[in-house]
């Protein structure tokens, strides 16, 4: 390449004079130490406290590496890298990555924490009241700013403190007739009033015990209780209620000897446990298998929908002795400059069997979105009205890069107009645009608006409540990570792993051809 | 005659393209401002709708407008500099690596960002808690998100750009002894701002629709941006009777983009061209 040799050329040039020291340069110098001592100052005090020292080191290399660039005079070219390459790793690739590694775990409800916090939840989960403990007289206080738990035992009227640390004895208490503490050395007693606006936080309260908690009952009364189910380490195992539940590391779940297991598990790797799924469990995979294939028609159909009325427009219009383009151009680039998510809000409450505009206007009672052939034939409908500005904007462009001699030199070779077309201009608009028809077929894959504003996925089969006609992958994957059936985090993930492998494998063929192609025209 | 067939084609297109719209107005003039009362032409006009707009409590569309512009405006501008810099070094300079670069950026723009929500969300629900400034329900969180989709979109098509500003001028300036910061903004940046302009504009209607992200992150009615806020207007129940309301603010959200994208209609059509070719 030309540029390679000019840029070598360059570099055995006779070295510059060295650069004196002008006030920009002293300036950007002071803005850049001062930027990386601000980001330090900010961002170090929340991971000291969190005691994260692993992130706390990265965050000191990161400071130090970013000052020493943009202070030496060496790394060009990274100076002008580095920003863009710190948010694209941050907020792009670390997500990806994390992405990928989750899709090998079982994360989701049920199996948030580790095994300590799935523990700790079965425990204080099960506290029931113990037969026979007293029922504590309860003052709430503050001591510092802690909420803590002022206790008086009814029978020996002791008073005693507890907080998420346990009980401490309170000397010199004064306590009222009521069994409430007035006032008490060192904490400031709260008012009812102020007890009620702290009621969420009492209720969180658990004061550990020897042998259980004591948790608020309402404002004024405490007791303590016991958990049902205890933990023992010795046999790995959770006992209580007349069953024991054995830890089992496969699933992550205590399970017992039926195989029942505790709603609360934690969260193990299961290797391709969920890849699997998708491909062999026959529900899922019918799914996966239906969607994937209405997906592609979903993008294909967009693209040539939206490309083959742009075209058609901007052809029309691309005549010496056409009037009023200005005119026409305003009009059919409107679309594009409305905001789509309203627009799509619009025609979802246009194609309403009740009150919509399209039954209105044509003297029809259509359920658009209650049947799944007219539901797709409307998001199809929809996306063609929103994608087909942006192709008639494409194509203009491109077509008056053409020459029009050549359509000429066609036309006097005796070609019909439809043969000067299809032979001479389609060719050369493809050559021009097909990058862009790739990337509009890559988003339209993805395309999470066009659907989830509109038909929601629906409609939905009375027998699978959790696949629409209508449903993308990526609206597919959004319902299983965050839907109203529970969480499955770590199986939604594997399926965004095959959704960034069926997108770059077609982009990939696609640009592959698209090079052939252009030496082919070129 | 055939001139005519023309004009017949193009006006039915333009009537697709244009009842939808005619729609909107309709249903935000409309006195009654429910979905069942309008028709696809006005049948009153009333101002009524916007009022309701600027004086609801539940809905404080001025608040999400602001918000809104805001985070659209200042992450278009700084993620339009931030891929400028980097097309600037992978078009100008030659160093180690840059070919992978160049590569490893198309591929990783073919992944979209809201693939990965579920891992975004729980690095969010980390970032709340060590610096709530930039967490959940904040859009300075929600705009370093979207700066991460910055480099991989627009670096190509900048380059593109770069690509077609002959070497000459820098090589002069070079010589007159400017240092590689002054070419950048003294030479480089004047002669693409017509084209910047117009990326700026895309990225910005970009990312005033942006949905689902912003769906996730943002909660608290105070800190929502326009499609957020708007889409609850209208969700479950509310979807009949507020939407005359909701029709007058997706009328006032196009204005400010419908206006520039008029002021620059002439180089929307050479930029994304150049784009496409060079791509």
């Amino acid at each position: 390449m030309s540029l390679d040799v000019r840029a070598a050329a360059g570099s055995h040039a006779p070295p510059r004079p060295r650069r004196e020291i002008t006030t920009a340069f002293l300036v950007s110098r002071v803005v850049v130490l001062a930027v990386a001592a601000a980001l330090l100052v900010y961002a170090a005090p929340p991971l000291v406290a969190a005691g994260s020292w692993p992130a706390l080191v990265v965050l000191g290399l990161a400071t130090a590496a970013i000052a020493y660039l943009y202070l030496t005079r060496r790394f060009i070219p990274a100076k002008y890298l580095i920003p863009g390459t710190v948010f694209l790793i941050a907020f792009q690739v670390f997500p990806v990555l994390y992405t990928v590694s989750t899709a090998f775990t079982n994360f989701g409800d049920g199996h948030r924490g580790d095994k300590q916090a799935a523990i700790t939840a079965i425990e204080t989960g099960s506290v029931r009241q113990a037969p026979g403990s007293p029922e504590y007289s309860l003052t709430t206080a503050l001591k510092g700013d802690r909420l803590v738990f002022l206790l008086v035992d009814p029978k020996t009227k002791q008073v005693q403190a507890g907080d998420p640390a346990g009980l401490a004895p309170v000397p010199g208490a004064q306590v009222g007739v009521t069994g409430k503490v007035l006032r008490a050395p060192g904490f400031t007693v709260l008012t009812a009033p102020q007890a009620a606006a702290r009621a969420q936080q009492i209720a969180a309260l658990a004061v550990p015990t020897r042998g259980g908690l004591i948790k608020a009952n309402g404002l004024s009364r405490a007791v303590e209780g016991r958990s049902a189910l205890v933990y023992d380490a010795r046999c790995d195992c959770v006992q209580g209620e007349g069953d024991r539940w054995k830890a089992d590391e496969g699933q992550g779940y205590f399970v017992n000897a039926t195989g029942a297991h505790l709603a609360q598990g934690w969260q193990v790797s299961v290797g391709f446990a969920n890849f699997s799924r998708v491909l062999t469990n026959p529900t899922i995979s019918g799914y996966f298998i239906g969607v994937f294939g209405w997906n592609v028609v979903f993008a294909l159909a967009s693209v040539g929908a939206t490309f083959a009325l742009g075209m058609a427009v901007a052809l029309a219009l691309h005549h010496p002795r056409m009037r009023g383009t200005r005119f026409y151009r305003i009009a059919l680039i409107l679309p594009y400059a409305m905001p789509s998510f309203a627009m799509l809000l619009v025609w979802r409450d246009m194609f309403n069997r009740d009150f919509g505009l399209i039954n209105q206007l044509f003297g029809l009672d259509v359920d658009w979105m209650g049947q799944p052939s007219t539901a797709r034939f409307a998001v199809i409908l929809v996306n063609l009205w929103l994608g087909f500005p942006y192709m008639f904007l494409v194509t203009t462009g491109a077509l008056q890069a053409i020459p029009r001699e050549l359509t000429e030199a066609a036309s006097i070779d005796g070609a019909t107009p439809w043969q000067g077309f299809r032979k001479v201009t389609l060719p050369l608009l493809l050559v021009a645009l097909t990058p862009l028809l790739i990337s509009s077929f890559a988003y339209n894959f993805n395309n999470f608006n066009a659907i989830a504003l509109t038909s929601e996925g629906g409609p939905f089969p009375a027998e699978s409540p959790q696949v629409g006609a209508t449903d993308l992958l990526i609206t597919y994957t959004f319902r299983l990570a965050f839907g109203t059936y529970g969480a499955q985090f770590g199986f939604a993930a594997s399926i965004s792993v095959f959704i960034f492998a069926i997108v770059a494998i077609i982009s990939a063929v696609a640009f592959r051809r698209t090079r052939r192609q252009e030496e082919v025209y070129a | 005659m055939r001139l005519a067939l023309r004009h017949v084609f193009v006006l039915v297109v333009c009537a697709f393209a244009l009842f939808p719209i005619l729609f909107v107005v309709s249903a935000a003039i409309n006195p009654l401002g429910t979905l069942a009362s309008t028709d696809l032409l006005p049948t009153g006009a009333s101002l009524g709708n916007f009022a309701d707009l600027f004086t609801s409590d539940r809905y404080p569309f001025a608040r999400w407008f602001i918000n809104s512009v805001f985070v659209a405006l200042t992450s278009s501008f700084v993620s339009l500099l931030l891929s400028m810099f980097a097309a600037y070094a992978f078009s100008r300079m030659r160093f180690r690596g840059r070919r992978v670069g160049l590569l490893a950026l198309l591929l990783i723009q073919m992944f979209p960002q809201f693939l990965a929500i579920v891992t975004i969300f729980m690095i969010f629900t980390k970032v709340t808690e060590l610096y709530p400034a930039f967490g959940f329900n904040t859009v300075w969180g929600l705009m370093l998100l979207y700066l991460g989709g910055a480099l991989g979109v627009n670096t190509w098509l900048m380059k593109g750009f770069l690509d077609t500003v002959p070497t000459e001028l820098d090589e002069a300036a070079t010589v007159d002894g400017a240092t590689h910061a002054q070419i950048f903004w003294r030479v480089i940046m004047p002669l693409v701002t017509p084209i910047l302009a117009v990326t700026a504009l895309l990225a910005f209607i970009g990312t005033m629709s942006e949905f689902i992200m912003a769906n996730v992150f943002l909660r608290d009615p105070e800190s929502k941006t326009l499609a957020v806020g708007m889409y609850g207007m209208i969700a479950g129940d509310q979807r009949n009777a507020n939407f005359g309301m909701f029709a007058a603010a997706t009328l006032l959200t196009a204005v400010p983009t419908v206006g520039v994208f008029l002021w620059l209609q002439k180089y929307i059509v050479s930029g994304l061209t150049a784009g496409a070719v060079k791509g």
